[in-house]
């Protein structure tokens, strides 16, 4: 009997006994009329060909493990970012249960969100009364100051009305007519959870700039001196944002972030549950017209948003996810034309003190090969570092990444001689990556927690940055932009490749003369 | 600290009783109406829980349920490991459920396994437009030409298949006659189907049925000799390993498992039930359909059964030996006595640092119910529990089997009243799921979760056993939680949403 009360063996260790591997060897054997072992292991040999690889890429209606997920999910994350505001998603109920799962693996954090809870009744007569019900009690139980409403791919395939539904809901008293409900169409099979970022981020400026839905006035814009900030979906929110705010307080600039959700997914355990923390305000939200500026980090989460608020008279301009030193100083430059104010000397020592952090270490890393994945913005992020650390990012993938996004990462590899060798691959899956690292390897792949299939199937090692990281704990803490985050990119990388090395040479009398205590 | 402990029953049940009359005042009049049907208090002598339930969650209220999608895929098909589970429509709910419920399998992912994959026909407006019935034969081109080993294949219907009227059924005959009788499965399970997980659950079975059992050729030979001894585990996931901390005990009391059901399940294993002598049957709420179907038309048996702590072990071991002869009765007295030192020491371990513990429960499936003894082997009390997706028959198992007098019972509980429940009751321990466990920590108070285990288990069997003890020690002995109150700050006391 492996179990004892003394030493109590987890599932890692309990199924490894002789009772269970034997167990387990006459289940296969008996029962699951398993395949010939021979044809198994010809097969797995067979996956990593070239041969493999062209029957792979020619896949026209497959998807396997792709890398993105769907607009409704990036719709939560975006609403969530205002103060005291609930998402409302208009569909399935069963969507929303796994938003919430998602986010609460990743950041782990509560994550509070409703649905309307449309069944098969609402399916044939339209999911208006689900809308009124709804509206009335979210309203009433969880006093949000504003409700988001998004949608499923159900309300869409049957063509629910947002516009019309909200109106009516609020004729009905659901809600008081002037209260906030914002609201945007996120059909599920239209672009990406960054597409959903986008169209929600979009539905709420035009809510509170454009006369909420033809209730009001529209506002009139009275310039000032403000710059607005938009993230974008990202998985290091909570670390990222905060770090702006310090950086933007260090050159004394007068900011506002939209769609601040660093609170409400980082609340303290001290004995109350904060449903609701930070967030842009909705004052804010409607006073970020007057702005004189609006910086997206991510163009590709902002692609409406951004030419929106444009038309609004505002300069627009969206970085690629910047990490590192060149494209941070892209930014912080850009911040400091727009507003005038000088980049303080703090910031230059922290910038010098990363390029110190780069001479130390990059010897461990340069002309070392990485595969990427991830959204596309963090893509071009991650690329323009490894370029700068003379890397390889020899294999780029983004599934939610269309042909324009792939011009911009090869204009990327153009520009610097380590991007020689490089290829980038929009639309692709994680499938699609498997091959690659089959029949181009590399030494080290950079993605979210799905990637360890691939290093365990590979055996390439795994940095996990990205979205979502469910088995690393509190990753999403630490900001990955500004020079400091520049920093964590940096060690999270050299951490990998120096536990690398001590892997490949800890057999004592074998290999043990490289297991260096100095590196 | 419990609250329960120090009141008699009389004034526990007057307390929970207007805790349901305090958190219904938070909803208009029309849901306070409906919400007040699936809230009360256990009175002892009553054949069910006096709730209502299997009745649609009301739009706005945060539910935590989910839909017929994750029953099917997430709960009966996806563990079977040598099929192809395709998640039919937008790339999302394959997304949010990949690899997400630890169900264990031993086999060589990609090649002739496929449970942490995730396949989808990722639809794109065309598709919605068009409809997605080609394409989803190209899938399966493309599945039998890059995965050979696949052993078969499902399609998992997100919710617009159903409403833009593709015939999943059509493609999937054409597509089996194509491939020599291969099994494909189509499943109606669009999420906006039913009320909740369960209709999924139902559906799902239903599909076994018709399209496994009723497609079987009846002349074949059997592939192992039959034995009287041969049961199939019906309604056990393998979260964490389950399936097999339960199966070890049934074949060291003589029986022997032809299949799992569908934890580390297989098509061949599915295919052999029929010949079972018995289905022992653990998760009733997902997998009664099938078994009663095996009954009516195959005759066999079947056997609730908890293996959760000793004691219910002890009977459930006893329950299923009595279908057999002394030999197997024997065999489950043998089990029992071995492992009675373990569990001896397990107790004599944990009881004295859990006793007279309190916990609030609130999950799926069996385990609202079928957990309770567990915790009262460790000298703990479960004051509160209730079901995302019961049935009246869980009901009734739940009153005559399972809670005490002045129980507070909640039926597809809000997320308003759990936490306010919470709150009032303080219990020492909360077991519900990832989307309640950080709401309640916030608030101090000790969580495990009770759908995945928080990443541990196995939880079945007499070697989980000890590892749920000592999960519920160090959840509810963590010295954290006596730091959660800011020292200098006199009222901390939780406080509820910002409803209050």
């Amino acid at each position: 009997m492996p179990q004892s009360a003394d030493n109590v063996l987890d599932h890692f260790e309990l199924f490894r006994g002789p009772e269970y591997q034997q167990m387990l060897a006459n289940k296969k054997k008996m029962f699951e009329n398993p395949r010939d072992p021979a044809e198994v292991e010809r097969v797995r040999e067979w996956a990593k060909t070239p041969e493999y690889k062209e029957l792979n890429f020619a896949r026209e209606a497959l998807t396997v493990n792709p890398a993105k997920a769907c607009q409704p999910l990036g719709a939560v994350f975006a609403a969530v970012g205002f103060e005291e505001t609930i998402p409302f998603v208009h569909g399935s109920q069963g969507c929303v249960a796994y938003y919430r799962s998602h986010f609460s693996r990743h950041f782990k954090e509560p994550s509070s969100c409703v649905s309307s809870s449309m069944t098969e009744d609402a399916a044939v007569f339209g999911g208006l009364n689900n809308m009124i019900d709804g509206l009335a009690n979210t309203y009433n139980m969880y006093k949000p100051k504003m409700i988001s409403v998004s949608t499923t791919c159900m309300a869409e395939v049957i063509g629910d009305d947002l516009n019309a539904f909200i109106k009516t809901a609020k004729e009905k008293g659901s809600v008081p007519a002037e209260y906030d409900v914002p609201f945007a169409h996120t059909p599920a099979f239209v672009g990406s959870h960054i597409t959903g970022y986008d169209n929600v981020m979009k539905g709420i400026f035009e809510h509170f700039w454009d006369g909420k839905a033809g209730t009001t006035a529209k506002l009139e814009r009275v310039p000032n001196e403000k710059i607005n900030f938009i993230g974008g979906f990202d998985g290091y929110t909570v670390g990222n944002l905060r770090e702006i705010k310090r950086i933007f307080n260090l050159m004394g600039v007068d900011y506002t972030i939209l769609a601040d959700n660093s609170d409400v997914w980082d609340t303290p355990t001290d004995g109350e549950f904060r449903m609701y923390d930070g967030g842009t305000t909705l004052e804010e939200a409607a006073n970020a017209l007057h702005a004189k500026a609006t910086i997206s980090m991510q163009e590709y989460c902002t692609e409406k948003t951004l030419p929106f608020i444009g038309n609004h008279g505002h300069e627009v301009l969206a970085f690629n996810h910047p990490v590192g030193v060149t494209a941070t100083d892209k930014f912080l430059m850009e911040v400091s034309r727009i507003t005038g104010k000088p980049i303080p000397e703090e910031l230059a020592k922290e910038r010098g003190r990363l390029v110190d952090a780069i001479a130390d270490s990059n010897a461990h890393i340069h002309g070392k090969k990485f595969a990427i994945y991830g959204d596309p913005d963090l893509c071009l992020g991650l690329a323009g570092f490894l370029l700068e650390l003379g890397a390889e990012p020899t294999t780029v993938l983004a599934t939610n990444g269309n042909q324009k996004w792939a011009d911009k990462v090869q204009a990327l590899f153009d520009s610097s001689p380590f991007g020689g060798n490089c290829k980038v691959y929009p639309g692709k899956d994680l499938w699609h990556m498997r091959s690659l690292l089959f029949t181009e390897p590399v030494d080290f792949l950079i993605g979210n927690t799905y990637g360890k299939y691939l290093e365990r199937d590979t055996g390439t090692p795994l940095i996990r940055i990205g979205f979502p990281v469910f088995d690393r704990h509190h990753h999403h803490r630490y900001p990955v932009w500004g020079y400091q985050g520049g920093m964590n990119v940096l060690v999270w990388i050299l951490d990998k490749i120096f536990d690398t090395i001590d892997q490949n040479t800890i057999v004592p009398a074998k290999t043990d003369y490289s297991y260096d205590i100095i590196r | 600290m419990s609250l329960a402990n120090t009141q008699s029953v009389a004034e526990i049940k007057a307390r929970n009783k207007e805790l349901i009359a305090e958190v219904l005042k938070v909803y208009p009049e029309k849901t306070a109406k409906r919400r007040a049907k699936h809230l009360n208090v256990h009175e002892s002598g009553k054949s069910d829980c006096g709730v209502k339930s299997n009745i649609k969650s009301i739009p706005g209220v945060m539910t935590i349920r989910g839909c017929a999608y994750a029953g099917s895929k997430g709960v009966v098909w996806g563990p079977i490991k040598d099929m192809i589970h395709i998640s039919h429509g937008p790339v999302g709910c394959g997304q949010y459920s990949w690899a997400a419920r630890r169900n264990y399998y031993i086999g060589t992912t990609g090649i002739d396994t496929f449970v942490t994959m995730q396949f989808t026909s990722d639809f794109q407006e065309k598709d919605i437009v068009f409809g997605g019935d080609k394409k989803l034969a190209k899938i399966m081109d493309e599945i039998q030409e890059l995965f050979p080993l696949n052993n078969g294949i499902t399609v998992q219907s997100e919710c617009p298949i159903g409403l833009i009227g593709d015939d999943i059924e059509a493609v999937s005959k054409s597509k089996s006659k194509e491939y020599d009788g291969k099994t494909i499965v189509p499943v109606r399970c669009e999420g906006f189907r039913g009320v909740s997980q369960s209709l999924g659950h139902h559906i799902a079975n239903d599909a076994i049925r018709d399209w496994v059992f009723d497609k079987m050729d009846p002349n074949a030979a059997p592939r192992f000799e039959q034995s009287p001894y041969d049961v199939a585990i019906i309604g056990d996931y393998n979260i964490g390993g389950d399936a097999w901390s339960s199966r070890i005990l049934l074949e060291e009391m003589g029986l022997r498992v032809i299949a799992q059901w569908s934890g580390d399940g297989s098509l061949a294993e599915l295919e052999a039930t029929p010949k079972a002598k018995l289905n022992v049957l653990h998760c009733y709420r997902s997998m009664n359909y099938i078994s009663r179907h095996m009954e009516e038309k195959f005759g066999i048996p079947w056997c609730e059964y908890n293996f959760f702590g000793p004691s219910k072990i002890a009977e459930s071991l006893r329950k299923i030996a009595a279908y057999f002869d002394d030999k197997i009765k024997e065999g489950a007295e043998r089990v029992i006595a071995k492992y009675q030192p373990l569990m001896d020491a397990v107790i004599a371990k944990y009881r004295p640092r859990l006793e007279g513990k309190t916990v609030m429960l609130y999950v799926g499936g069996l385990r609202p119910r079928h957990v309770i003894g567990a915790y009262e082997d460790l000298g703990m009390e479960v004051v509160g529990t209730g079901y995302e997706f019961a049935h009246n028959d869980d009901y009734q198992r739940t009153a005559q089997h399972y809670v005490k007098d002045g129980t507070i019972i909640y039926d597809d509980v809000t997320g308003y009243e759990f936490e306010k429940f919470v709150e009032k009751i303080q219990p020492d321990l909360v077991g519900s799921g990832i989307k309640e466990k950080y709401v309640f920590q916030k608030m101090g108070v000790p969580f495990r979760q009770m759908h995945s285990w928080d990443y541990s288990g196995p939880y079945h069997g007499y070697d989980g056993f000890a590892i749920f003890a000592r999960d519920m020690d160090m959840a509810i002995n963590a010295p954290i939680w006596k730091m959660a109150k800011t020292p200098w700050k006199t009222d901390s006391k939780p406080t509820l949403l910002a409803a209050e």
